[in-house]
Protein backbone atom coordinates (compact mmCIF):
# COMPACT_ATOMS: atom_id res chain seq x y z
CA UNK A 1 0.00 0.00 0.00
CA UNK A 2 1.22 3.79 -0.70
CA UNK A 3 -1.52 5.65 0.79
CA UNK A 4 -5.59 5.14 1.79
CA UNK A 5 -8.41 7.01 2.13
CA UNK A 6 -10.68 6.42 5.09
CA UNK A 7 -14.03 7.44 5.30
CA UNK A 8 -12.85 11.10 4.35
CA UNK A 9 -15.76 13.51 3.68
CA UNK A 10 -15.19 16.99 1.99
CA UNK A 11 -17.78 19.77 2.74
CA UNK A 12 -16.39 22.93 1.37
CA UNK A 13 -17.09 26.45 2.86
CA UNK A 14 -20.29 26.97 0.98
CA UNK A 15 -22.08 24.02 2.03
CA UNK A 16 -21.36 21.14 -0.88
CA UNK A 17 -20.38 18.30 0.36
CA UNK A 18 -18.21 16.67 -2.19
CA UNK A 19 -16.92 13.41 -0.70
CA UNK A 20 -19.09 11.39 2.17
CA UNK A 21 -17.02 8.70 3.62
CA UNK A 22 -14.90 7.58 1.04
CA UNK A 23 -12.43 4.97 1.32
CA UNK A 24 -9.65 4.14 -1.15
CA UNK A 25 -6.20 1.87 -1.17
CA UNK A 26 -3.74 2.85 -3.50
CA UNK A 27 -1.26 -0.24 -3.65
CA UNK A 28 1.76 0.03 -4.94
CA UNK A 29 1.97 -0.46 -8.35
CA UNK A 30 -1.72 -0.32 -9.30
CA UNK A 31 -2.99 1.77 -12.18
CA UNK A 32 -6.55 2.93 -10.77
CA UNK A 33 -8.86 5.11 -12.73
CA UNK A 34 -11.54 7.29 -10.87
CA UNK A 35 -14.82 7.42 -13.03
CA UNK A 36 -18.07 8.74 -12.54
CA UNK A 37 -20.34 11.34 -13.38
CA UNK A 38 -19.44 15.02 -13.56
CA UNK A 39 -19.50 16.81 -9.77
CA UNK A 40 -19.11 13.51 -7.77
CA UNK A 41 -15.87 14.70 -6.40
CA UNK A 42 -13.12 13.01 -8.44
CA UNK A 43 -11.04 15.98 -8.57
CA UNK A 44 -11.48 16.45 -4.91
CA UNK A 45 -10.45 13.22 -3.95
CA UNK A 46 -7.34 13.65 -6.10
CA UNK A 47 -7.10 16.99 -4.49
CA UNK A 48 -7.23 15.73 -1.26
CA UNK A 49 -4.56 12.71 -2.02
CA UNK A 50 -2.34 15.66 -3.46
CA UNK A 51 -2.53 17.67 -0.16
CA UNK A 52 -4.17 20.54 -2.19
CA UNK A 53 -7.33 20.36 -0.37
CA UNK A 54 -8.06 19.11 3.69
CA UNK A 55 -10.29 16.52 4.02
CA UNK A 56 -13.19 17.54 6.36
CA UNK A 57 -13.49 14.32 8.28
CA UNK A 58 -11.81 11.00 7.55
CA UNK A 59 -8.00 10.06 7.81
CA UNK A 60 -5.22 10.05 4.70
CA UNK A 61 -2.90 7.06 5.95
CA UNK A 62 0.38 6.62 4.11
CA UNK A 63 2.50 3.82 4.30
CA UNK A 64 5.47 5.69 6.06
CA UNK A 65 5.11 8.26 8.40
CA UNK A 66 7.30 11.30 8.81
CA UNK A 67 8.07 11.70 5.36
CA UNK A 68 6.92 14.53 3.00
CA UNK A 69 4.61 12.65 0.64
CA UNK A 70 4.47 15.52 -1.47
CA UNK A 71 7.75 14.93 -2.31
CA UNK A 72 6.82 11.70 -3.70
CA UNK A 73 3.59 13.12 -5.91
CA UNK A 74 3.65 13.99 -9.19
CA UNK A 75 0.31 15.96 -10.32
CA UNK A 76 -1.14 16.37 -13.98
CA UNK A 77 -3.89 18.29 -14.82
CA UNK A 78 -6.52 18.78 -17.28
CA UNK A 79 -4.89 21.32 -18.72
CA UNK A 80 -0.63 21.00 -19.58
CA UNK A 81 -0.79 23.70 -17.48
CA UNK A 82 2.45 24.80 -18.50
CA UNK A 83 4.35 28.22 -18.19
CA UNK A 84 3.89 29.92 -21.25
CA UNK A 85 7.24 32.15 -20.69
CA UNK A 86 9.22 29.13 -20.07
CA UNK A 87 10.66 26.76 -22.89
CA UNK A 88 9.33 23.13 -22.61
CA UNK A 89 12.76 22.30 -20.66
CA UNK A 90 12.29 25.09 -18.37
CA UNK A 91 9.22 24.06 -17.43
CA UNK A 92 10.27 20.36 -16.74
CA UNK A 93 12.90 21.70 -14.77
CA UNK A 94 10.27 23.84 -12.67
CA UNK A 95 9.89 20.79 -9.73
CA UNK A 96 13.62 20.50 -9.51
CA UNK A 97 14.43 23.76 -9.38
CA UNK A 98 12.06 24.71 -6.61
CA UNK A 99 13.92 22.41 -4.45
CA UNK A 100 17.09 24.26 -5.00
CA UNK A 101 18.58 21.98 -7.95
CA UNK A 102 20.54 23.84 -10.62
CA UNK A 103 20.06 23.55 -14.20
CA UNK A 104 23.07 21.90 -14.84
CA UNK A 105 22.42 19.45 -12.41
CA UNK A 106 19.63 19.04 -13.37
CA UNK A 107 19.94 18.45 -17.14
CA UNK A 108 20.28 14.68 -17.69
CA UNK A 109 17.30 14.11 -16.02
CA UNK A 110 15.41 16.81 -17.69
CA UNK A 111 17.02 15.09 -20.84
CA UNK A 112 16.23 11.77 -19.87
CA UNK A 113 12.03 12.13 -19.22
CA UNK A 114 11.63 14.88 -22.39
CA UNK A 115 13.00 11.55 -24.38
CA UNK A 116 10.77 9.24 -22.64
CA UNK A 117 7.75 11.00 -23.85
CA UNK A 118 9.22 11.36 -27.10
CA UNK A 119 10.29 15.71 -27.38
CA UNK A 120 13.46 15.02 -27.30
CA UNK A 121 13.79 17.59 -29.97
CA UNK A 122 11.55 20.23 -28.57
CA UNK A 123 13.66 21.28 -25.50
CA UNK A 124 13.68 24.96 -26.86
CA UNK A 125 9.92 25.35 -27.76
CA UNK A 126 7.48 27.17 -25.88
CA UNK A 127 4.37 25.88 -25.21
CA UNK A 128 2.61 27.91 -28.13
CA UNK A 129 4.97 26.42 -30.72
CA UNK A 130 3.65 23.15 -29.27
CA UNK A 131 0.54 21.12 -29.97
CA UNK A 132 -2.07 20.07 -27.51
CA UNK A 133 -0.82 16.68 -27.54
CA UNK A 134 2.86 17.65 -27.17
CA UNK A 135 2.24 19.36 -24.32
CA UNK A 136 0.55 17.27 -22.05
CA UNK A 137 3.51 15.12 -22.82
CA UNK A 138 5.84 18.36 -21.43
CA UNK A 139 3.46 18.43 -18.72
CA UNK A 140 3.72 14.34 -17.86
CA UNK A 141 7.58 14.95 -18.45
CA UNK A 142 7.19 17.20 -15.80
CA UNK A 143 5.46 15.86 -13.29
CA UNK A 144 7.63 12.15 -13.69
CA UNK A 145 10.92 14.64 -13.46
CA UNK A 146 10.67 14.09 -9.64
CA UNK A 147 10.87 10.19 -10.17
CA UNK A 148 7.24 10.06 -8.37
CA UNK A 149 6.02 7.12 -6.67
CA UNK A 150 2.39 8.44 -7.02
CA UNK A 151 1.16 10.01 -10.14
CA UNK A 152 -2.22 11.89 -10.03
CA UNK A 153 -3.46 12.20 -13.76
CA UNK A 154 -7.04 14.59 -13.22
CA UNK A 155 -8.92 13.97 -16.91
CA UNK A 156 -5.06 14.91 -18.56
CA UNK A 157 -6.44 13.51 -22.12
CA UNK A 158 -9.99 14.78 -22.12
CA UNK A 159 -8.90 17.96 -24.03
CA UNK A 160 -7.65 15.69 -26.78
CA UNK A 161 -8.34 14.00 -30.04
CA UNK A 162 -9.03 10.47 -29.75
CA UNK A 163 -5.47 9.29 -31.70
CA UNK A 164 -3.77 11.52 -29.50
CA UNK A 165 -5.55 10.15 -26.51
CA UNK A 166 -4.96 6.26 -27.98
CA UNK A 167 -1.06 7.03 -28.27
CA UNK A 168 -0.89 9.47 -24.94
CA UNK A 169 -2.82 6.50 -23.29
CA UNK A 170 0.16 4.01 -24.45
CA UNK A 171 2.71 5.79 -23.79
CA UNK A 172 1.50 6.19 -20.18
CA UNK A 173 0.98 2.26 -19.95
CA UNK A 174 5.04 2.38 -21.37
CA UNK A 175 6.28 5.33 -19.12
CA UNK A 176 4.59 3.24 -16.26
CA UNK A 177 5.88 0.20 -16.84
CA UNK A 178 9.72 1.78 -17.49
CA UNK A 179 9.28 3.76 -14.28
CA UNK A 180 7.29 2.13 -11.98
CA UNK A 181 5.13 4.53 -10.51
CA UNK A 182 1.90 4.03 -9.15
CA UNK A 183 -0.91 6.29 -10.75
CA UNK A 184 -4.52 7.26 -9.86
CA UNK A 185 -6.25 8.35 -12.80
CA UNK A 186 -9.61 10.46 -13.35
CA UNK A 187 -11.75 10.50 -16.02
CA UNK A 188 -15.20 10.51 -17.46
CA UNK A 189 -14.51 7.61 -20.17
CA UNK A 190 -15.43 3.73 -19.57
CA UNK A 191 -12.86 2.96 -22.46
CA UNK A 192 -9.95 4.78 -21.51
CA UNK A 193 -10.43 3.71 -17.69
CA UNK A 194 -10.70 -0.32 -18.93
CA UNK A 195 -8.01 0.07 -21.39
CA UNK A 196 -5.57 1.84 -18.85
CA UNK A 197 -6.48 0.16 -15.20
CA UNK A 198 -5.89 -2.70 -12.84
CA UNK A 199 -8.59 -1.16 -10.99
CA UNK A 200 -11.61 0.78 -11.35
CA UNK A 201 -13.47 3.28 -8.73
CA UNK A 202 -16.86 3.74 -9.89
CA UNK A 203 -18.20 7.03 -7.76
CA UNK A 204 -21.65 8.41 -7.44
CA UNK A 205 -22.49 12.21 -6.62
CA UNK A 206 -24.56 14.17 -4.08
CA UNK A 207 -22.99 13.07 -2.03
CA UNK A 208 -19.80 11.84 -3.79
CA UNK A 209 -19.25 8.29 -2.66
CA UNK A 210 -17.72 4.89 -4.07
CA UNK A 211 -20.11 2.43 -5.48
CA UNK A 212 -18.34 0.06 -7.18
CA UNK A 213 -15.12 -1.19 -7.59
CA UNK A 214 -14.07 -3.34 -10.53
CA UNK A 215 -10.58 -5.33 -11.52
CA UNK A 216 -9.05 -5.26 -14.64
CA UNK A 217 -7.51 -8.14 -15.09
CA UNK A 218 -5.72 -8.15 -18.12
CA UNK A 219 -1.93 -8.21 -17.73
CA UNK A 220 0.24 -5.24 -18.33
CA UNK A 221 1.54 -3.94 -20.58
CA UNK A 222 -1.05 -3.76 -22.48
CA UNK A 223 -1.35 -2.90 -25.99
CA UNK A 224 -3.67 -2.04 -29.00
CA UNK A 225 -5.06 -5.61 -29.46
CA UNK A 226 -6.19 -5.44 -26.52
CA UNK A 227 -8.56 -2.67 -27.61
CA UNK A 228 -10.56 -5.08 -30.27
CA UNK A 229 -10.41 -7.84 -27.33
CA UNK A 230 -13.61 -10.31 -26.04
CA UNK A 231 -12.01 -8.89 -22.12
CA UNK A 232 -11.99 -5.64 -23.25
CA UNK A 233 -15.29 -5.85 -24.22
CA UNK A 234 -16.72 -7.31 -21.41
CA UNK A 235 -14.96 -5.40 -18.68
CA UNK A 236 -16.44 -1.90 -20.59
CA UNK A 237 -19.68 -3.72 -20.41
CA UNK A 238 -19.48 -4.72 -16.69
CA UNK A 239 -17.97 -0.58 -15.99
CA UNK A 240 -21.11 0.92 -18.02
CA UNK A 241 -23.91 -1.07 -16.49
CA UNK A 242 -21.71 0.19 -12.59
CA UNK A 243 -21.88 3.53 -14.25
CA UNK A 244 -25.17 3.59 -15.10
CA UNK A 245 -26.29 2.62 -12.16
CA UNK A 246 -24.10 5.12 -10.30
CA UNK A 247 -25.73 7.62 -12.42
CA UNK A 248 -29.63 6.32 -12.16
CA UNK A 249 -29.19 6.93 -8.47
CA UNK A 250 -28.63 10.55 -9.00
CA UNK A 251 -32.00 12.18 -10.19
CA UNK A 252 -30.55 16.15 -10.85
CA UNK A 253 -28.72 14.73 -13.75
CA UNK B 1 -5.38 34.89 -47.67
CA UNK B 2 -4.36 38.68 -46.82
CA UNK B 3 -1.74 39.73 -45.18
CA UNK B 4 -1.57 39.42 -41.42
CA UNK B 5 -0.94 42.85 -39.57
CA UNK B 6 2.39 43.03 -38.06
CA UNK B 7 3.40 44.32 -34.84
CA UNK B 8 6.44 45.96 -36.38
CA UNK B 9 6.01 47.75 -39.89
CA UNK B 10 3.41 47.74 -42.29
CA UNK B 11 2.81 50.09 -44.89
CA UNK B 12 -1.31 50.69 -44.56
CA UNK B 13 -0.18 51.38 -40.79
CA UNK B 14 2.53 54.31 -41.50
CA UNK B 15 1.67 55.55 -44.81
CA UNK B 16 -2.15 56.72 -44.92
CA UNK B 17 -1.71 58.61 -41.31
CA UNK B 18 1.59 59.89 -43.07
CA UNK B 19 -0.09 60.85 -46.09
CA UNK B 20 -2.83 62.36 -44.18
CA UNK B 21 -0.30 64.19 -41.95
CA UNK B 22 1.13 66.21 -45.36
CA UNK B 23 -2.40 66.56 -46.56
CA UNK B 24 -3.62 68.72 -43.56
CA UNK B 25 -0.58 70.19 -43.41
CA UNK B 26 -0.08 71.52 -46.86
CA UNK B 27 -3.67 72.69 -46.52
CA UNK B 28 -2.97 74.69 -43.43
CA UNK B 29 -0.12 76.78 -45.31
CA UNK B 30 -2.17 77.31 -48.21
CA UNK B 31 -5.02 78.35 -46.29
CA UNK B 32 -3.17 80.92 -44.27
CA UNK B 33 -1.61 82.16 -47.22
CA UNK B 34 -4.67 82.62 -48.94
CA UNK B 35 -6.65 84.21 -46.64
CA UNK B 36 -3.38 86.12 -44.85
CA UNK B 37 -3.99 85.00 -41.73
CA UNK B 38 -1.58 87.18 -39.28
CA UNK B 39 0.94 84.82 -37.85
CA UNK B 40 0.32 86.16 -34.10
CA UNK B 41 -2.98 84.63 -35.00
CA UNK B 42 -2.24 81.47 -36.80
CA UNK B 43 0.85 81.31 -38.52
CA UNK B 44 1.81 79.07 -41.54
CA UNK B 45 3.70 75.42 -40.79
CA UNK B 46 6.64 76.36 -42.33
CA UNK B 47 7.13 79.51 -39.96
CA UNK B 48 6.81 77.64 -36.96
CA UNK B 49 9.44 75.41 -38.59
CA UNK B 50 11.85 77.87 -38.70
CA UNK B 51 10.73 78.79 -35.06
CA UNK B 52 11.90 75.74 -34.39
CA UNK B 53 14.66 75.87 -35.50
CA UNK B 54 16.08 79.57 -35.27
CA UNK B 55 14.54 78.95 -30.96
CA UNK B 56 16.27 75.52 -31.08
CA UNK B 57 18.66 76.21 -27.77
CA UNK B 58 16.15 77.29 -25.46
CA UNK B 59 12.96 74.86 -26.45
CA UNK B 60 16.11 72.19 -26.80
CA UNK B 61 16.93 73.02 -22.71
CA UNK B 62 13.34 73.22 -21.76
CA UNK B 63 12.48 69.36 -23.44
CA UNK B 64 15.14 68.25 -21.18
CA UNK B 65 13.87 69.82 -18.27
CA UNK B 66 10.23 68.07 -18.93
CA UNK B 67 11.68 65.14 -19.89
CA UNK B 68 13.92 64.47 -17.10
CA UNK B 69 11.01 65.39 -14.67
CA UNK B 70 8.37 62.71 -16.56
CA UNK B 71 11.37 59.95 -16.63
CA UNK B 72 12.21 60.27 -13.03
CA UNK B 73 8.38 60.18 -12.24
CA UNK B 74 7.91 57.12 -14.26
CA UNK B 75 10.48 55.68 -12.34
CA UNK B 76 9.27 56.57 -9.10
CA UNK B 77 6.07 55.30 -10.00
CA UNK B 78 7.26 52.16 -11.33
CA UNK B 79 9.37 51.68 -7.97
CA UNK B 80 6.22 52.89 -6.00
CA UNK B 81 3.50 51.22 -8.53
CA UNK B 82 5.12 47.83 -8.65
CA UNK B 83 5.99 47.52 -4.67
CA UNK B 84 2.74 48.60 -3.42
CA UNK B 85 1.34 46.10 -6.05
CA UNK B 86 3.17 43.39 -4.44
CA UNK B 87 2.44 44.03 -1.15
CA UNK B 88 -0.99 44.11 -1.86
CA UNK B 89 -0.57 40.38 -3.31
CA UNK B 90 1.04 39.15 -0.29
CA UNK B 91 -0.90 41.33 2.72
CA UNK B 92 -4.62 41.36 2.30
CA UNK B 93 -4.44 44.21 5.22
CA UNK B 94 -2.46 46.48 3.31
CA UNK B 95 -4.40 46.16 -0.40
CA UNK B 96 -7.75 46.91 1.75
CA UNK B 97 -5.91 49.38 3.59
CA UNK B 98 -4.28 51.59 1.47
CA UNK B 99 -6.12 50.57 -2.08
CA UNK B 100 -9.32 53.56 -1.13
CA UNK B 101 -6.39 55.88 -1.18
CA UNK B 102 -4.80 55.15 -4.55
CA UNK B 103 -8.44 55.61 -5.49
CA UNK B 104 -8.64 58.84 -4.36
CA UNK B 105 -5.52 59.96 -5.71
CA UNK B 106 -6.39 59.21 -8.96
CA UNK B 107 -9.67 60.33 -9.16
CA UNK B 108 -8.62 63.78 -8.31
CA UNK B 109 -7.80 65.87 -11.28
CA UNK B 110 -3.89 66.41 -11.06
CA UNK B 111 -4.84 69.78 -12.29
CA UNK B 112 -6.78 70.41 -9.18
CA UNK B 113 -4.21 69.26 -7.00
CA UNK B 114 -0.80 71.05 -8.96
CA UNK B 115 -1.35 74.39 -7.07
CA UNK B 116 -1.74 72.97 -3.69
CA UNK B 117 1.76 71.22 -4.22
CA UNK B 118 3.13 74.36 -5.06
CA UNK B 119 2.19 76.25 -1.72
CA UNK B 120 4.17 73.03 0.16
CA UNK B 121 7.12 71.99 -2.40
CA UNK B 122 10.12 73.67 -4.69
CA UNK B 123 8.45 73.68 -7.90
CA UNK B 124 10.85 71.07 -9.44
CA UNK B 125 9.52 69.01 -6.01
CA UNK B 126 5.54 69.61 -7.09
CA UNK B 127 5.95 69.25 -11.14
CA UNK B 128 7.45 65.53 -9.96
CA UNK B 129 5.06 64.79 -7.57
CA UNK B 130 2.71 65.20 -10.33
CA UNK B 131 3.88 63.06 -13.10
CA UNK B 132 4.68 60.67 -10.29
CA UNK B 133 1.13 60.64 -9.66
CA UNK B 134 -0.48 60.38 -12.54
CA UNK B 135 1.99 57.53 -14.00
CA UNK B 136 1.41 55.65 -10.37
CA UNK B 137 -2.11 54.42 -10.36
CA UNK B 138 -1.83 52.45 -13.75
CA UNK B 139 1.29 50.65 -12.94
CA UNK B 140 0.04 50.14 -9.65
CA UNK B 141 -3.68 48.74 -10.66
CA UNK B 142 -2.25 46.77 -13.87
CA UNK B 143 -0.07 45.00 -12.25
CA UNK B 144 -1.70 43.89 -9.25
CA UNK B 145 -4.45 42.52 -11.47
CA UNK B 146 -1.87 40.53 -13.41
CA UNK B 147 0.61 39.37 -10.06
CA UNK B 148 -3.42 37.97 -9.04
CA UNK B 149 -3.87 36.41 -12.65
CA UNK B 150 -1.51 33.50 -12.27
CA UNK B 151 -3.15 30.13 -13.76
CA UNK B 152 -4.69 28.83 -10.28
CA UNK B 153 -3.27 24.82 -11.32
CA UNK B 154 0.07 26.73 -11.82
CA UNK B 155 -0.39 28.33 -8.17
CA UNK B 156 -1.24 24.42 -6.68
CA UNK B 157 1.76 22.77 -9.30
CA UNK B 158 3.95 25.04 -7.04
CA UNK B 159 2.13 24.22 -3.51
CA UNK B 160 2.41 20.89 -4.60
CA UNK B 161 6.29 21.00 -4.82
CA UNK B 162 6.75 23.04 -1.53
CA UNK B 163 7.65 26.41 -3.64
CA UNK B 164 8.37 29.48 -1.02
CA UNK B 165 6.23 32.49 -1.01
CA UNK B 166 9.04 33.89 -2.72
CA UNK B 167 9.78 31.41 -5.03
CA UNK B 168 5.78 31.65 -6.05
CA UNK B 169 6.11 35.49 -6.28
CA UNK B 170 9.62 35.35 -8.37
CA UNK B 171 8.77 32.31 -10.95
CA UNK B 172 5.12 32.62 -11.10
CA UNK B 173 3.49 35.87 -9.88
CA UNK B 174 5.83 38.12 -11.54
CA UNK B 175 6.46 36.46 -15.05
CA UNK B 176 2.39 35.97 -14.95
CA UNK B 177 2.02 39.82 -14.35
CA UNK B 178 4.48 41.06 -16.73
CA UNK B 179 2.16 41.64 -19.64
CA UNK B 180 -0.12 43.34 -17.38
CA UNK B 181 2.89 45.40 -15.93
CA UNK B 182 3.75 46.36 -19.52
CA UNK B 183 0.32 47.58 -20.04
CA UNK B 184 0.62 49.73 -17.45
CA UNK B 185 4.30 50.87 -18.20
CA UNK B 186 2.10 52.07 -21.21
CA UNK B 187 -0.22 54.57 -20.16
CA UNK B 188 1.70 55.69 -17.10
CA UNK B 189 4.79 56.51 -19.51
CA UNK B 190 2.33 58.45 -21.39
CA UNK B 191 0.42 59.92 -18.56
CA UNK B 192 3.33 61.01 -16.74
CA UNK B 193 4.62 63.16 -19.15
CA UNK B 194 1.08 64.90 -19.44
CA UNK B 195 0.94 65.57 -15.21
CA UNK B 196 4.52 67.00 -15.95
CA UNK B 197 3.04 69.27 -18.48
CA UNK B 198 -0.11 69.97 -16.17
CA UNK B 199 2.31 71.09 -13.44
CA UNK B 200 4.48 72.84 -15.74
CA UNK B 201 1.27 74.95 -16.77
CA UNK B 202 0.33 75.45 -13.26
CA UNK B 203 3.62 76.34 -11.78
CA UNK B 204 4.50 78.39 -14.97
CA UNK B 205 1.22 80.79 -14.21
CA UNK B 206 2.61 80.91 -10.72
CA UNK B 207 5.35 82.82 -12.52
CA UNK B 208 8.35 79.84 -12.07
CA UNK B 209 9.32 77.09 -14.47
CA UNK B 210 11.55 76.27 -17.55
CA UNK B 211 10.20 73.42 -18.71
CA UNK B 212 8.62 72.65 -22.37
CA UNK B 213 5.28 73.78 -20.85
CA UNK B 214 6.35 76.80 -19.11
CA UNK B 215 7.58 78.12 -22.76
CA UNK B 216 4.06 77.33 -23.78
CA UNK B 217 2.50 79.27 -21.57
CA UNK B 218 5.18 82.51 -22.10
CA UNK B 219 4.47 82.09 -25.68
CA UNK B 220 0.92 82.58 -25.13
CA UNK B 221 1.82 85.78 -23.01
CA UNK B 222 4.32 87.31 -25.67
CA UNK B 223 1.78 86.64 -28.51
CA UNK B 224 4.20 84.52 -30.08
CA UNK B 225 2.19 81.82 -31.59
CA UNK B 226 4.67 80.49 -33.57
CA UNK B 227 6.53 79.42 -30.81
CA UNK B 228 4.23 78.01 -29.05
CA UNK B 229 3.26 75.49 -31.87
CA UNK B 230 6.82 74.93 -32.07
CA UNK B 231 6.85 73.91 -28.42
CA UNK B 232 3.89 71.88 -28.78
CA UNK B 233 5.06 70.14 -31.46
CA UNK B 234 8.33 69.35 -29.79
CA UNK B 235 6.16 68.12 -27.01
CA UNK B 236 3.86 65.67 -28.93
CA UNK B 237 6.72 64.39 -30.68
CA UNK B 238 8.02 63.52 -27.16
CA UNK B 239 5.05 61.89 -26.21
CA UNK B 240 4.97 59.74 -29.74
CA UNK B 241 8.23 58.17 -29.17
CA UNK B 242 8.12 57.87 -25.81
CA UNK B 243 5.04 55.75 -26.33
CA UNK B 244 6.70 54.36 -29.54
CA UNK B 245 9.82 53.03 -27.39
CA UNK B 246 7.91 51.87 -24.76
CA UNK B 247 5.68 49.62 -26.87
CA UNK B 248 8.80 48.40 -28.42
CA UNK B 249 10.40 47.56 -25.18
CA UNK B 250 7.26 45.51 -24.42
CA UNK B 251 7.28 43.57 -27.48
CA UNK B 252 10.68 43.18 -26.98
CA UNK B 253 10.28 41.44 -23.79
CA UNK B 254 7.25 39.84 -24.34
CA UNK B 255 8.45 38.65 -28.02
CA UNK B 256 9.60 34.51 -26.86
CA UNK B 257 5.86 34.08 -25.49
CA UNK B 258 3.20 36.31 -24.93
CA UNK B 259 0.30 36.01 -27.76
CA UNK B 260 0.14 39.89 -27.38
CA UNK B 261 3.38 40.76 -29.14
CA UNK B 262 3.28 37.76 -32.03
CA UNK B 263 2.87 38.11 -35.33
CA UNK B 264 0.04 35.35 -36.62
CA UNK B 265 1.55 32.92 -38.57
CA UNK B 266 -0.94 32.19 -41.23
N1 LIG C 1 -13.66 25.01 -4.14
C1 LIG C 1 -14.94 24.57 -4.13
N2 LIG C 1 -15.88 25.23 -3.43
C2 LIG C 1 -17.15 24.79 -3.39
N3 LIG C 1 -17.60 23.70 -4.03
C3 LIG C 1 -16.71 23.00 -4.75
C4 LIG C 1 -15.34 23.39 -4.85
N4 LIG C 1 -14.69 22.50 -5.64
C5 LIG C 1 -15.62 21.61 -6.00
N5 LIG C 1 -16.83 21.89 -5.48
C6 LIG C 1 -18.06 21.11 -5.64
O1 LIG C 1 -17.81 19.80 -5.17
C7 LIG C 1 -18.41 18.85 -6.02
C8 LIG C 1 -17.37 17.89 -6.53
O2 LIG C 1 -16.46 18.61 -7.35
P1 LIG C 1 -15.28 17.90 -8.14
O3 LIG C 1 -14.58 18.96 -8.90
O4 LIG C 1 -14.49 17.09 -7.20
O5 LIG C 1 -16.08 16.95 -9.13
P2 LIG C 1 -15.52 16.07 -10.32
O6 LIG C 1 -16.01 14.69 -10.10
O7 LIG C 1 -14.08 16.26 -10.49
O8 LIG C 1 -16.32 16.69 -11.53
P3 LIG C 1 -15.86 16.82 -13.07
O9 LIG C 1 -15.92 15.47 -13.63
O10 LIG C 1 -16.87 17.75 -13.66
O11 LIG C 1 -14.47 17.39 -13.05
C9 LIG C 1 -19.12 19.62 -7.11
O12 LIG C 1 -20.49 19.71 -6.77
C10 LIG C 1 -18.47 20.97 -7.07
O13 LIG C 1 -19.37 21.95 -7.45
MG1 LIG D 1 -12.87 17.22 -12.01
Amino acid sequence: MIVALENVSKTFANGTTALSGMSLTVGAGEFISLLGPSGCGKSTALRILAGLTSASAGTIRWAEDGVDHRAELGFVFQEPTLMPWATAFDNVWLPLRLKGVSRAAAEPRIRQVLDMVGLGDFHASFPRELSGGMKMRVSIARALVTKPKLLLMDEPFAALDEITRFKLNNDLLRLQAAEGFTVVFVTHSVFESVYLSSRIVVMAARPGRVVAEIAVDEPRPRSEAFRTSAAYADSCRVVSHALHGAIGADDHL
Amino acid sequence: MATPPKPGFDHQRWIIPLALFIVVIALWEIWVRVAQIPHYILPTPSRVAATLIADWPVLFSSLLVTLSTTLQGLALALIGGVGLAILFTQSRLIENALYPYAVILQVTPVIAIAPLLLIYMPQPAAVLTCAWLVAFFPILTNTTQGLKSADHNLQDLFDLYGASGWQKLWHLKLKAALPYFLTGLKIGGVLSLIGAVVAEIAAGSAGAGSGLAYRIVESQYRLNIARLFAALTLLSVTGIVLFLFLSWFSNRLLASWHESAREREV
